[in-house]
């Protein structure tokens, strides 16, 4: 997936907030659980099956998008969405590092306090 | 996703030694490994120096919030943008925080810590230590993340 400066520097710009926000909710999740299979899909594709207006499906699209989670791309007339895993993967990267950082310190206490 | 870390770990000692090496300053700097100039009083900014080899330049700075004796200690301190010797130092009074709590229970063999670090919703996307930064990639194991997650909160 190639991406322009510009989303790179747009991303630095967003919040760890927006991204938690916009993945505690179930219906997001289904929505990027659709779209992280890889193909763009249409809002009437993401509706298909679903108990939700098109409507709604789009306004959880727009909080997806302003998160950086997904974008839009246009095909023709029709206005696609697509999966960016980037500010997804920076926040479990960071977690990742902070909980590996503290493995490693509660290790050494482990050894201070049992020796 | 979680917003916080969670770690729960078996220590074979007495509570009140575990207690002591999380709170008396200078035990903890010996195996945090960081050099601190006094002792942790609740409300108060506690400041050293790291000692961790690699990461000497860096200074520790966190508030020390509740100390419930053999029961709690907890601190807030801020994640700087970078540790990396080349920028500039972080300015920590305007750095966003994290709370650490360190939990205590006693068990039969000894002590259980549940440590938990929490706040990190508050943090800019930007706060990564570019230092530490992982190679990219492991997309396929984001997706399979997301999709448990999914799987498990329907």
């Amino acid at each position: 997936m190639s991406r322009g400066s510009h989303s790179a520097v747009a991303a630095k710009r967003r919040t760890h907030a927006a991204v938690f926000a916009a993945l505690g909710d179930a219906t997001r999740l289904s929505l990027i659980a659709k779209l992280c299979r890889g193909e763009p899909r249409s809002i009437s594709q993401l509706t298909e099956r679903s108990k939700l207006t098109r409507q709604a499906i789009t306004k959880h699209l727009r909080v997806l998008e302003s998160a950086g989670i997904v974008h839009s791309v246009h095909a023709g007339r029709e206005n696609l969405f697509q999966f960016n895993p980037e500010p997804v993967a920076e926040l479990r990267e960071y977690l990742g590092f902070v909980s590996e950082q503290w493995d490693q310190a509660l290790s050494r206490l482990k050894s201070f306090v049992e020796d | 996703m979680n917003d916080r870390i969670e770690k729960r770990i078996e220590l074979n000692a007495p509570i009140s030694r575990v207690w002591h090496a999380l709170t008396d300053y200078r035990e903890f700097g010996e195996w945090f490994r960081v050099k601190l100039e006094g002792p942790f009083v609740p409300g108060q900014v506690s400041r050293g120096q790291m000692t961790y080899p690699g990461y000497e330049h860096v200074k520790w700075e966190a508030v020390v919030q509740k100390m419930e004796p053999e029961r709690l200690f907890s601190f807030t301190w801020p994640h700087p943008k970078s540790f990396d010797k080349a920028d500039s130092p972080p300015d920590y009074s305007n750095e966003p925080t994290t709370l650490v709590e360190f939990r205590l229970e006693k068990t039969a063999s000894g002590t259980l810590l549940v440590l938990t670090e929490s706040g990190f919703d508050k943090l800019p996307a930007d706060r990564r230590l570019e230092a530490f930064r992982r190679n990219e990639g492991g997309w396929t194991e984001q997706m399979k993340n997301i999709e448990n997650y999914v799987a498990r909160k329907p």
